[in-house]
């Protein structure tokens, strides 16, 4: 079970990723022994898996960004298995989601430019499997973009 | 905008790697793509200055903590509420469970992504604080079932 302490270096770590072992210590007022092996407990018990590196793909030169919507024909026994198989395959899809509600899956899509997006969505979108309907919202700014949990 | 910097095939696997596991030290990263510490270290600088690397984050076990559902939410303001946006914008990003705010163009204004610790306590975010914000017409809520994150186009 996870105590204020265990809580209190995740917020620190979720705000600051960037920070030593010794700088998180000394943010959560630890020895840097009792921190490490807080941090060694959360890593063993699965609660922290990893850190992954966040890419801006703007600055590489990938300018729009698309949510694909995404509703499948649901008559289709392995509608949901034989598309997300052939998605994966599309390296331009960074996210995919499936959901419960009006769409059955989310994809979040990025392109060069408008003409660029528009080969892809006609070549590789469109011509996936099992598709009953799509919708697309196109991202114009993030306003708000935290991926900490509220602890 | 600068000219987008080009990268070529030891830039790209150093970012692969990076996306798997952000900790990696440059020496190690260095060993496993035959390149020297040094020049490694120097790439993920240029990476970095070039504004591509731009963080990391922690990847945890939403559900252990306590955070078992995540929704999207797609949110269209009343026609009457257009002026509001600002006071909208600055309203929404108060609210701590709400992780993701962005501005699209389609059905709906905006796009959110909403943590919770169960449905009742969405349900009671999505009353109380959300359906209150001001200028708020349509919602339409799709609950997360399973996510997957990809490396992207980096081949």
């Amino acid at each position: 079970m996870l105590d204020d302490t265990d809580r209190r270096i995740l917020r620190q770590f979720q705000a600051e990723p960037d920070l030593s072992a010794q700088g998180l210590a000394d943010r959560v007022g630890l020895s840097h022994g009792a921190c490490w092996r807080r941090l060694e407990k959360l890593r063993s018990s699965g609660i922290l898996k990893g850190q992954e590196a966040v890419i801006d793909w703007r600055a590489l030169g990938w300018a729009v960004r698309v949510s694909l919507r995404i509703t499948l024909d649901k008559t289709r026994r392995n509608a949901f298995d034989a598309f997300l198989e052939e998605v994966r395959k599309v390296p331009e899809v960074l996210e995919i989601q499936t959901l419960l509600g009006r769409v059955d899956i989310r994809l979040e899509l990025i392109a060069r430019d408008l003409s660029h997006y528009q080969t892809i969505w006609r070549d590789r979108i469109l011509t996936l499997p099992h598709i009953a309907d799509i919708e697309a919202l196109m991202h114009v700014a993030d306003i708000k973009s935290v991926d900490e949990l509220p602890l | 905008m600068t000219a987008p910097l080009n990268l070529d095939a030891a830039d790209r696997a150093i970012l692969r790697a990076l996306v798997g596991d952000a900790s990696l030290s440059a020496s190690e990263l260095g060993r496993r793509l035959g390149l020297s510490q040094p020049a490694t270290w120097r790439r993920i600088r240029r990476l970095t200055d070039a504004g591509i690397l731009k963080g990391r984050r922690l990847v945890l076990d939403r559900e252990a903590l306590g955070f078992g559902v995540t929704v999207f939410l797609g949110i269209k303001l009343a026609a009457r509420g257009r002026p509001e946006l600002e006071v909208f914008e600055r309203a929404v990003c108060a609210i701590p469970e709400v992780q993701i705010v962005e501005h699209v163009l389609g059905l709906y204004d905006y796009r959110l992504r909403v943590t919770a610790r169960d449905l009742p306590d969405f349900e009671r975010v999505l009353r109380r604080r959300i359906m209150t914000l001001p200028g708020v017409g349509q919602v339409e809520s799709n609950v997360l079932l399973s996510e997957e994150r990809l490396p992207g186009p980096l081949g």
